[in-house]
């Protein structure tokens, strides 16, 4: 029976659900003391003084220092940014604690250290700054004016400008000769991630030893690593990282953070582990930032609506500081802007600038949810310009006619795997009933009701299993794309994968188990993963860019097919066969066309250990390792169909359904596939409609708190319904794409186009987002009466 | 949460916690349900140095028809309201308005004191309190006092309460005459953006998040009782308002939504 492509139920949920998993605030050492964080209630200002005296002498209290006082002896780099897209690319050091100069509101001053969190928090109290403010650079709009710096010294908040535009005449002369254009400015408003652990860190010293293990709630245990000791100076091979159950991250754990240096740094000085939890304060005011774009779209076609142009230009919010990839983040969607359509000339510019706000960095899609958001919001502009119905459009302009293909070169310089649209978009259509929607919201126009039906599309394409490791060189990325896997058989015949795939809830144990017990014939149960701690797992790139399985489960089965051909070898030893001659079926050897031969393949554990019998030159033990460096990335795709009623007369948009189709090549587990559309899908619609970190023209951020930024929950959104297609990867041998982010990339889109098409009858071509009831009032009262949108 | 340091004494009766309130003053605060008290202290926003918790006097917990009203002890918590065959048959718009409060896990903790108590604008019960015309029962150190509910609310959480007294007893009129309350808020567990309830056809109207206090609409009310239809007087339910401008809403979207919103409660509630 095949394992793979069954709904097995997670085995890593009966721990998690009944709170045996053991998170950062679950481990508890003696001896520790708690960081507080003194942060800047500035966005811009200089720092004239820190005053720690009073701190000192509050209850506990250990130490407390200011920048200043941790210039000398405990870095010898500023935090990392792993990617400097441009060789002149501005990135001025950012250290742990500003020194002279605070460039946005929680950016860290000071630092408290203290026997509890609450006296920690209490003497925080007691630090007293003086600021002297600067001008604040709170928007993007500022920044790009350039009067106002939000980095001074540099003389400008222009990071970088990056492109792919090799024939900008061709694309302006095709733009130009376009039958119909649509040109639109869209907002890609900054986001909260909100994972439901927030971070927290723990670094435990041996002050004798001279050696450190460092917990992080982080996605990144093995790029921690490197970066503690390229930024302390710790030797690497003293540095142990584990991340312990880790309760979300979304892009925002995937980073190296002052927190997690100061800890290590103030460990090794004061020979006492240190340890912080951030707040939900601090969660959303100084831990990374999503989004944060204009986007620029301007699209041409013939007359029939058959694209001929597209040219994008994006200013990027790169915030106070570049984090670990906040200047690759918008270039992510770069290649994607295109999206599932074939489109003859084809420009992107993208321009990072600096704010006096929070960094930015990768969130759940990172750089895709905006790409497929603007070229899909510009599809149905597009259609509307052209007159012809949504779904049409896309049909004229899908890759290869919508027809199946392999090894499609995109204008952006990329090969999409493969694909196979129309079939995907005709299964998403039927399940949704659009023809009735269609019926339904003619029949809601004709009679003036007052609550009207919008239908949105969104046929996206994404890309996954990051990467390449040639092509992240030649974007310049500090690092490659493989992933390690280490397989091996026990004396008892059970399994050990060592994987350097870092879970942070995706149920990586489930699907290896299911890659391991699929290929070599035995139960899952027998099959345990070990991961996230670089003691165990020394090798690894961790979890991001939906990587784990086209890159680290496809180590993974590489490494079992290693195993696999030594136990045949070893079962071909016993039998007096030719190896050759050696088949597995069901979980046993055998020699082909000989039942009464068949050998369980777990018996080979033993034989292995023992070693009393082997053959000549074989190695003792079965374990068998894989370093997977993919060939290509891999392209999902999907259609979303949103289905929502907007009140007329009070601007509420009411999801009614919602209809998830993707197609991410060969499934592992339907189960965790149909998990992660879900998640995806809210996170997408959060942005549509809800999420939206609002700063004031001070720079202060005015929601950093569940009761004011508006995560939604289960009562908001309908029930999902999902299906899929399956067009396998042609980038690696288990046909596997990825399906982590996809739900996020393909719903905001549809969301915000159903809210459109819900008022297109009153002339409504876009709508900012979040649409929240008032934007929407006000949108459908300047349609209706000539009011201000 | 990590609030300032406090103290915290157990009451064992509302006399305990009216001597303790006494003994401590302006730096002690009540805590019934915590929902409202806890937050803020978590940011700090109140720092009260003596938490004085009522939640264990359970004599204050009780939902009672008596003769003509009903009788709510100030410790009974939203999902008791929201369960109860008393307010079933009684007053079955408190009983509603209960189920729409935040959500399930704030309506086991909160309760209707506390909520009356924190005179909270945007908060569901003291509205619905307001349109039903009910009565609050304060204790304090020499005794016992009665407030009509229209007197209560003074300021942006402040009432009439003076530092040393709680409410032990809140009273609704029994009656289930046309009534309907519209809660119009973006997520299902907040608070509303604009509020509106109805009671006694069409007699109590009360807005919510519509000024610094639970309002009555007056205006509303006035112009149904001189006769007018209910669209004539939904029309004037912003009327002397001076509604909030926040990241949800400006104030003349809230002024669009009271009359809507307005209409809306009085259609449901069966005035024309």
């Amino acid at each position: 029976m095949s394992v793979i492509g069954s709904r097995l139920l997670r085995k890593e949920d009966p721990k998690l659900l009944t709170g045996e998993g053991k998170y950062i605030d679950d481990i508890q050492v003696a001896g520790q003391l708690w960081m507080g964080m003194v942060r800047s209630t500035q966005a811009h200002a200089a720092i004239a003084s820190v005053d720690l005296s009073a701190a000192l002498e509050q209850p506990g209290v250990v130490a407390a220092y200011s920048g200043k006082d941790l210039t000398e002896g405990y870095w010898i780099a500023p935090l990392p940014c792993a990617w400097p897209v441009t060789p002149d690319m501005l990135n001025p050091p950012h250290y742990p604690v500003a020194v002279d100069e605070a460039r946005y509101v929680g950016d860290i001053v000071a630092v408290v250290l203290a026997e509890s969190r609450y006296e920690a928090a209490d003497a925080v109290e007691h630090v007293v700054v003086e600021y002297e403010p600067l001008p604040v650079v709170a928007s993007l709009t500022d920044a790009v004016a350039d009067e106002k710096l939000a980095h001074p010294e540099l003389g400008t908040n222009k990071a970088y400008t990056w492109a792919i535009d090799e024939n900008p005449d061709g694309v302006q002369a095709a733009l130009d000769g376009s039958a119909h254009k649509v040109e639109a400015t869209y907002i890609q408003q900054r986001l909260i991630p909100s994972a439901m652990e927030p971070r927290g860190v723990l670094a435990v010293p041996s002050p004798h030893g001279g050696d450190i293990t460092l917990y992080s709630a982080t996605q990144v245990p093995h790029i921690l690593r490197v970066m503690v000791a390229a930024t302390t100076g710790i030797p690497e091979q003293m540095i142990r990282v584990i991340a312990p159950a880790v309760g979300g991250g979304f892009g925002a754990k995937l980073n190296i953070n002052a927190d997690e240096i100061l800890a290590v740094a103030l460990a090794q000085k004061l020979g006492k582990p240190v340890r912080w939890t951030e707040t939900r304060t601090e969660a959303a005011g100084s831990t990374t930032h999503g989004r944060g774009q204009e986007q620029h779209v301007e699209i041409g076609s013939d007359a029939d609506g058959k694209i001929t142009a597209i040219r994008v230009k994006i200013d990027a919010d790169m915030g106070a500081y570049m984090q670990l990839i906040t200047p690759g983040t918008p270039l992510l969607g770069s290649f994607l802007y295109h999206g599932v359509y074939e489109a003859p000339a084809f420009s992107f510019t993208c321009e990072g600038f600096f704010t006096n706000k929070t960094p930015t960095d990768a969130y759940r899609g990172a750089g895709r949810p905006e790409a497929s958001y603007a070229i899909e919001r510009a599809m149905d502009m597009l259609a509307a310009e052209v007159g012809i119905d949504p779904a049409e459009i896309r049909r004229r302009n899908y890759i290869n006619g919508g027809e199946k293909f392999e090894n499609w070169d995109n204008p952006a310089g990329l090969t999409f795997d493969s694909g196979h649209y129309t079939p995907n978009l005709d299964l998403a259509l039927d399940l949704a009933k659009y023809d009735e929607l269609r019926a339904e919201q003619a029949r809601r126009r004709e009679a003036g009701e007052s609550k009207q039906l919008g239908i949105g599309l969104c046929t996206y394409v994404e890309i996954c299993g990051l990467a390449p490791s040639r092509a992240l060189g030649d974007l310049g990325y500090g690092a490659g794309g493989w992933e390690h896997a280490t397989v091996r058989m026990l004396p008892t015949g059970k399994v050990e994968v060592v994987s350097g795939s870092t879970p942070h809830g995706q149920g990586h144990e489930t699907s290896w188990s299911m890659i391991v017990a699929d290929k070599m014939g035995i139960d899952p149960a027998d099959v345990t993963v070990l991961h996230s701690d670089t003691a165990l797992s020394p090798l690894g790139l961790d979890t991001y860019g939906s990587r784990s399985l086209a890159v680290g489960g496809v180590a993974i089965a590489m490494a079992v097919d290693k195993l696999i051909d030594k136990c045949k070898a070893l079962a071909a030893h016993q039998l007096e066969a030719s190896v050759d001659d050696i088949v597995l079926e069901d979980g046993n050897l055998q020699v082909a066309g000989s039942p009464d031969t068949a050998t369980p393949i777990q018996t080979m554990g033993f034989a292995a250990f023992t070693a009393h019998d082997l053959p000549e030159g074989m190695e003792p033990n079965l374990n068998e390792a894989v370093t997977y460096d993919p060939p290509n990335f891999a392209f999902p795709f999907g259609t979303h169909v949103c289905v929502v009623e907007v009140d007329e007369d009070t601007g509420e948009v009411e999801m009614i359904d919602y209809v998830a189709v993707d197609d991410c090549g060969q499934q592992i587990n339907p189960l965790i596939v149909e998990g992660q559309v879900h998640g995806g899908v809210v996170q997408g619609v959060a942005q549509a409609l809800w999420e939206d970190a609002v700063y004031d023209a001070d720079g202060n951020p005015l929601n950093p708190s569940f009761m004011d930024y508006l995560v939604p929950s289960a009562a908001e959104v309908p029930n999902i319904r999902t299906d899929s297609t399956t067009t396998t990867s042609t980038s690696n041998p288990l046909g596997v794409k990825g399906v982590g982010e996809a739900g996020t990339i393909g719903s905001a889109a549809a969301a915000v186009n159903a809210v459109v098409d819900a008022l297109s009858h009153h002339g409504v071509r876009d709508m900012a987002m979040p649409a929240t009831p008032q934007r929407v009032w006000r949108t459908i009262d300047a349609a209706k009466n000539g009011g201000q949108a | 949460m990590i609030p300032a340091a406090f103290d915290y004494q157990v009451a064992e009766s509302a006399d305990h916690a009216i001597a303790l309130l006494g003994e401590h003053g302006d730096e002690s605060k009540l805590l019934a349900g915590g929902h409202s008290l806890v937050p803020m202290m978590k940011f700090r926003l109140a720092t009260p140095t003596m938490v004085i918790d009522v939640g264990r006097l359970d004599d204050l917990r009780y939902i009672r028809a008596e003769n003509g009203h009903v009788a709510i002890g100030a410790l009974t918590r939203h999902h008791e309201l929201e369960n109860s065959d008393v307010l079933a048959d009684a007053c079955p718009m408190l009983k509603h308005v209960a189920s729409l409060v935040g959500d399930p896990s704030v309506r086991h903790r909160g309760t209707l004191g506390g909520t009356l108590a924190h005179s909270d604008p945007a908060s569901d019960l003291p509205a619905a309190v307001l349109a039903l015309g009910g009565t609050l029962v304060a204790q304090g150190p020499s005794g016992t006092r009665e407030i009509a509910a229209n007197e209560f609310f003074t300021g942006y959480f402040e009432s009439v309460l003076a530092p040393d007294e709680m409410l032990t007893e809140i009273r609704v009129p029994s009656g289930t005459g046309g009534w309907n309350y519209q809660k119009f808020n973006r997520r299902a567990q907040d608070w509303a953006i604009v509020g509106v309830g109805v009671a006694d056809g069409g007699k109590g109207v009360s807005l919510v998040n519509m000024g610094s206090v639970p309002l009555r609409a007056t205006a509303v009310e006035e112009a149904l009782a001189g006769g007018a239809s209910a669209a004539d007087a939904a029309a004037l339910a912003a009327e002397g308002t001076e509604p909030p401008t926040d990241l949800n809403a400006d104030a003349d979207y809230r002024g669009h939504l009271a009359r809507t919103l307005v209409l809306r409660a009085l259609t449901e509630a069966g005035v024309s």
